[in-house]
């Protein structure tokens, strides 16, 4: 057995190889049965720019995984040894404190390296490219990339022109899938599960990367979405995916099980999508009032950053109903679950060369 | 007209080919005669002993293409396109005229300017050029630059390729221009609503999180123009048709009496903002690719006639300009050498249209909107031509091209026929098997 695999049995984690896990289709209780359906299910990708096209079992895939990887955080070492001489590298174009945090303390959890690298200019304007910037960080050793970028489809740019793994943590108006991720771990934790459950996405849709992430996540795994802002934030096409679409809030949120509150942007302002924050707040606000006329049992979830009192009231954000830390906290687990679902795969034939061949640091 | 009068001298005589003049519906196998530079005769066996014969059994003779919409880049752009580089593509794509665009750095705004291409064009040009001058100074949409001087120099329309927003400026433009007869090009872009968005506002702008632009943004401004038009009498023709309002809007005027034509290009016809898919910025074009029901309505303004011409709207970028984040690519693609070939493909088939009507759209229908002459396969007209072999299937490989840059939609589409020679004034500019005759 490879020193690789005793560390992970330590670590009571469920026993990966090569970025495939068996995951039972039942509940946790597995009984004989189940164990024989046990499917093979690995994350497609070299990396994970969304999660429009991922599918079912991918997600579960990461769901899973992120359920072991939760147990780690209630140690008192919280410190696992998979990515143990692996680089994570983040690559922020774009400034972030939550996501980023998260990226780094998941990267370091598995032991990784974590380089981080604020880019305040995008490429263009620095006069070099980002496949340049990323290809220099892959021959100093770099085996995966976490960048955020002002830009849509700029990682998935990169992933295109280079051969480790990027890790989309956000790109200007198009994804945001470890939040959608952690978004629906949390559901989870809670319901259950996610099919058949009504989710309500409150704000900023058309520049939404959350609510993009989301809608995609949350359509395949069979749970309905409404979309509720003001027509001036939400494209009319979202409806040709299957997501409803209100622009009153209280017909919104009846019968709902989930409420997504998305941060408004004050600059959205000056280019009218609607006149104040005021008057957004009057009508797409979530308040206690609101809230006490919604199913009992309903999550409150916010993405962050919070304006209080604009698109969420103080006290709702703070009620019992209110998840919006448990998903910061399950932010960690999802994407140390991501981490080690795409950059641990040639870990094990890394370990065999190492084993093979005699070193001064063996 | 011709350049190199001595071997312009030499008769030549192709025989036996399938001979379409598109303009008046003619198809006959026949023999044509060239001598000094012009279609002497056609007609079955000519004999003419002095001219050199090829024999054309098997290959369709058309009259050259005519491309009312080219960007050769030249002066300013060289690494992207010359317009050496530019008309072999062209040679090499069966169009023997085309106008270019003075988007060029500087832009064409003035005599001087024109007079620049030209020279450049009979220096290294192998192929018929007419520019097309700038409506206002710098193209910056402030004074009308001056069109007289530049009309006198060889410009033979005007426009401004980013598009006007001051109607005022546009509406003294047109009726300035009707002193000089020369068509004014619109590109109908309201930028208010277009200049956030990236790709057409639909499906795939929610797939791929881009903000987008509605197809009215273009359509606001053809209802502009054509109104424009009707109000000063100018001759408007409206460039890179995208959306189904704009060809209804041009239907509409058209029957009112307003002298207006409009044109599209084939990427428009045949693919929609499917093919950003995944970000491919070689599908960022302006007007951004549109959806399927655009597209029929493209074509039925192709059957109906409220569309005169298909062009090219061949637009070079390097692959450095194009291997970037989709919202900073620029806009454009090329597409002299795929033209006639997808015309004569795609076009053809989904058109439903017979092989006549549909030539005219790149031969005597363009030819008549800026006032040039070609077209047409007539007795006494320049000797013009594309031999057209219908024979062989093959991929576009965009490695072959002669355009300095490779940024097409069309690389690897299934192809049946190609251009086999192309004659300007009488000379031959271009054979498939030999390449280019200096």
């Amino acid at each position: 057995m490879s020193t690789f695999k005793k560390m992970m049995e330590k670590t009571a984690l469920p026993l990966f190889s090569n970025k495939t896990i068996l995951i039972s289709t039942g509940s946790d209780a597995m009984t004989e049965k189940s164990k024989t359906e046990k499917a093979k299910i690995s994350w497609k990708s070299k990396d994970c720019l969304g999660l429009r096209g991922v599918s079912r079992d991918e997600i579960e895939l990461v769901l899973n995984t992120a359920r072991s990887m939760k147990e780690i955080h209630s140690r008192t070492v919280k410190k696992v040894p998979p990515l143990r001489g692996k680089v994570a590298v983040s690559l922020f174009y774009e400034p972030s404190t939550r996501t980023r945090t998260s990226f780094e303390l998941a990267a370091t959890r598995l032991s990784a390296d974590v380089i981080s690298i604020a880019a305040s200019t995008s490429s263009v304007v620095k006069g070099e490219t980002i496949i340049d910037t990323a290809n220099n960080l892959r021959v100093m050793g770099t085996d995966v990339i976490i960048m955020r970028h002002n830009l849509a489809g700029a990682p998935h740019h990169l992933a295109r022109n280079i051969d480790i793994p990027v890790i989309n943590a956000g790109d200007g108006t198009n994804e945001h899938p470890t939040q959608a991720l952690l978004d629906m771990f949390t559901i989870r934790e809670h319901k259950g599960q996610l099919e058949g459950l009504t989710v309500a996405i409150v704000g900023d849709i058309i520049h939404g990367r959350v609510a993009h992430s989301d809608m995609w996540g949350l359509l395949t795994m069979g749970a309905k979405v409404r979309f509720v802002g003001p027509p001036t934030l939400i494209p009319e096409s979202v409806k040709d995916f299957g997501v409803e679409v209100y622009h009153n809030l209280d017909e919104a949120l009846e019968g709902v099980d989930v409420i997504n509150m998305l941060r408004i942007q004050r600059e959205r302002m000056t280019k009218n999508f609607f006149p104040s924050s005021k008057e957004y707040s009057r009508i797409f606000g979530l308040n206690m009032e609101r809230l006490k006329r919604c199913k009992p049992g309903v999550l409150v979830m916010h993405p962050g950053p919070i304006n209080r009192g604009v698109e969420i009231d103080s006290d709702v954000a703070d009620c019992k109903s209110s998840v919006i830390l448990e998903q910061v906290t399950n932010g960690i687990a999802v994407r140390m679950a991501l981490l080690y679902l795409l950059v641990s795969g040639e870990k094990e034939t890394h370990e065999k060369t190492t084993d093979s061949t005699p070193s001064l640091f063996e | 007209m011709g350049r190199k009068p001595k071997e312009n001298s030499m008769n030549i005589l192709i025989q036996n080919a399938r001979v379409l003049n598109p303009a008046a519906g003619a198809d006959q196998t026949a023999d044509i005669l060239i001598e000094d530079g012009r279609i002497a005769k056609i007609g079955p066996s000519i004999r003419a002993k002095e001219a050199k014969a090829i024999d054309a059994t098997g290959l369709w003779l058309l009259p050259g293409l005519i491309d009312i919409h080219v960007h050769l880049r030249e002066p300013g752009f060289e690494g992207k396109e010359t317009i050496q580089s530019g008309t072999r593509a062209a040679a090499a794509g069966g169009i023997t005229s085309l106008a270019c665009m003075g988007n060029t750095n500087p832009p064409i705004d003035n005599q001087t300017g024109v007079d620049f291409i030209l020279e450049r064009v009979a220096a290294t040009g192998i192929v018929r050029v007419y520019p097309v001058g700038a409506i206002t100074k710098g193209m910056e949409s402030c004074e009308i630059a001056p069109i007289g001087e530049m009309v006198e120099a060889g410009a033979v329309a005007i426009c401004d390729e980013q598009g006007i927003m001051d109607s005022q400026v546009m509406r003294r433009a047109m009726e300035y221009s009707t002193i000089f007869h020369i068509p004014v090009l619109s590109h109908a872009e309201d930028f208010a609503l277009s200049q956030d968005g990236f790709i057409h506002e639909g499906q795939m702008a929610v797939k791929l999180g881009l903000i987008s632009q509605p197809a009215e943004a273009e359509a606001i401004q053809v209802a502009r123009d054509l109104l424009l038009a009707k109000k000063t009498g100018a001759q408007v023709h409206i460039t890179h048709i995208s959306t189904a309002e704009s060809v209804d809007l041009l239907r509409f005027y058209k029957k009112k009496g307003v002298n207006a034509t409009g044109e599209t290009a084939p990427h428009y016809l045949l693919l929609t903002d499917e093919s950003t898919e995944d970000f491919n910025t070689n599908a960022k074009v302006n007007p951004p690719l549109r959806t399927k029901e655009d597209q029929d309505a493209l074509f039925e303004g192709l059957r109906d006639g409220a569309i005169d011409c298909i062009a090219s709207d061949h637009f070079p970028w390097s692959c450095e300009d194009k291997n970037v984040e989709f919202p900073m690519a620029p806009s454009g693609v090329i597409g002299l050498e795929t033209l006639l070939p997808v015309m004569m493909n795609q076009i053809l088939e989904r058109s439903g249209m017979e092989l006549a009507p549909l030539l005219r759209l790149v031969t005597d229908k363009p030819a008549k909107i800026l006032g040039i002459p070609g077209g047409v396969l007539q007795e006494g007209e320049p000797a013009d031509l594309t031999l057209w072999d219908p024979a062989p299937r093959y991929k576009i490989d965009k490695n072959q091209f002669y355009s300095k840059s490779k940024n097409t939609l069309f690389d690897g589409w299934e192809m049946k026929g190609r251009v086999a020679r192309t004659f300007v004034g009488g000379k031959l500019v271009y054979d498939y098997d030999k390449g280019f005759l200096e």
